[in-house]
């Protein structure tokens, strides 16, 4: 369990008392924000749902509604500095707001849950909450309206642009709303896509270095050695290719379909390598490798639709009819190649 | 490189006009500028930009837009496959998923 570091003292209210966060980030916050980045132990990212304090709010006070989500939760604390305000924390059983939203646990019934749940109308006389945007997705803003006389008030979609929304009176403008993926964006995802394959980033390499060692004599631990460690850079580069190559530079890569990017970013490098690397290697070899290299790195930039941010559901669909057999057939055909060099 | 488009006419969005009371609720949701205003109705400007997050759909209270929801992300789509579903991802296990 975490210590609540970010408590700082307690309110007494109409509704009883409530916790009084901090503002601002103390060491053990940033590194679990490192941590949540990289997945490790990620089950302790909750923050106990409920209704906290920022400041000394009062009657007159902004509800700002978020998720249970460590992160989610930070960032609007973060935003809220010098601002007197309630801070509605829904049980997203510690899932972020645009996800928890998706699956409907931020959504419609556990906001009016906890809007009577917390006594809001008793706490505060405007009968208002501001709910992010990206939160749209599970609250269906006039049925909270009908259950609980509360109106919701969709705000940025960015805390940071919380701070403009206030003092331009509470208006969205068009560039607030929109969901944008900057090159921050795509690399802060990078660590999540790298740790995307965890245990076959070790399995993949151990199997080609041990077959590496095949020849038609029998086996050889010097070829293993060999040809085994060249292959696990060759799959070391398609791996990095889809992880990082596509995510860093997708707006720059040809092609709308992500496996088109990913082929493109694989075939790409793998020409790189093979050209300055590796220029001696038997051409079949070459590709049976250009097909392996490319499938994997397409398969892996085709994951990276689920992060992106303005893939549609018909588009991944569309895409993965054609790519996702195109991509085992390619890897297959090349493996099996590569398996026959061994003893030709 | 304001806005990245994914594939072209694959989007399911369908809005209605003859319900649609000129809230603007849709306009407020929607995370890709989708929609447009005229006439004191709201209509599809751009439908390409759009990634089927539903927002729009459950907020409109007039019922006028529809469009099939998911999760537009292979890991999803894949899981989806294996099980027999719907595509569905496993939040729970990724730390930022779709
Ligand atoms: S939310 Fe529905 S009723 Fe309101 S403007 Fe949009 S389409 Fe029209
Ligand atoms: S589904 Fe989402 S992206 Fe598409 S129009 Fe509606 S709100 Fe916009």
């Amino acid at each position: 369990m975490l210590k609540r570091e970010y408590i700082i003292g307690e309110l007494d209210t109409i509704v009883g008392k409530v916790p009084q966060v901090s503002t601002t980030w103390s060491n053990t916050d940033v590194w679990s924000t490192i941590k949540v980045r990289w997945s490790i132990g990620r089950m302790n990212y909750k923050v106990k749902q409920g209704l906290y304090a920022v400041g000394n709010p009062d009657k007159s006070s902004s509800i700002f509604v978020t998720a249970n989500y460590k992160l989610s939760f930070d960032h609007i604390r973060l935003a809220l500095k010098g601002i007197d305000a309630w801070m509605l924390v829904l049980d997203t059983k510690g899932i972020n707001v645009w996800c928890a939203a998706g699956k409907g646990t931020f959504g419609t019934k556990e906001l009016s849950y906890r809007i009577k749940a917390h006594g809001l109308e008793k706490l505060v006389d405007h009968k208002k909450v501001i709910v992010p945007q990206l939160g749209a997705v599970g609250v269906a803003a006039h049925e909270v309206k009908s259950k609980t006389g509360f109106t919701v008030m969709y705000g940025p979609v960015l805390a940071e642009d919380i701070k403009a929304y206030i003092s331009s009176g509470y208006k969205v403008t068009a560039e607030m709303r929109k969901v944008r993926f900057t090159l921050m964006d795509r690399v802060k995802l990078i660590p999540v896509e790298l740790s995307y394959g965890k245990y076959y980033l070790l399995l993949v390499p151990a199997v080609f270095f041990i077959l590496a060692g095949l020849n038609p004599h029998g086996y050889s631990i010097d070829l293993a050695w060999e040809n085994g460690s060249l292959s696990i850079i060759y799959l070391l580069v398609a791996y990095f290719s889809g992880c990082v190559l596509t995510p860093l530079f997708l707006p720059w890569i040809p092609f709308r379909s992500f496996s088109l990017k990913g082929l493109f970013t694989g075939w790409l490098t793998a020409g790189i390598i093979f050209y300055f690397l590796s220029r001696s290697t038997n051409i079949i070899e070459i590709i049976s490798w250009f097909l392996m290299m490319g499938s994997i790195s397409s398969f892996l930039s085709m994951n990276f639709t689920g992060t992106s941010t303005y893939t549609s559901l018909s588009g991944v669909q569309k895409e993965m009819k054609i790519s996702l057999p195109a991509q085992i057939i390619a890897a297959g055909i090349g493996f099996i190649t590569w398996i026959i060099l061994r003893f030709l | 490189m304001d806005t990245l488009v994914y594939l072209k006419n694959v989007v399911t969005l369908q809005l209605d006009q003859q319900k649609c009371s000129g809230c603007k609720m849709c306009i407020n949701v929607c995370p890709h500028e989708v929609f447009g205003f005229k006439d004191k109705k709201a209509f599809i400007a751009i439908k390409d930009h759009c990634m089927e997050c539903g927002a729009c759909k459950i907020n409109c209270p007039e019922g006028a837009i529809n469009v099939k929801t998911g999760v537009g992300c292979a890991a999803g789509v894949i899981n989806g496959l294996l099980k027999g579903t719907e595509p569905s991802c496993d939040c729970s296990s990724k730390g930022n998923c779709c």
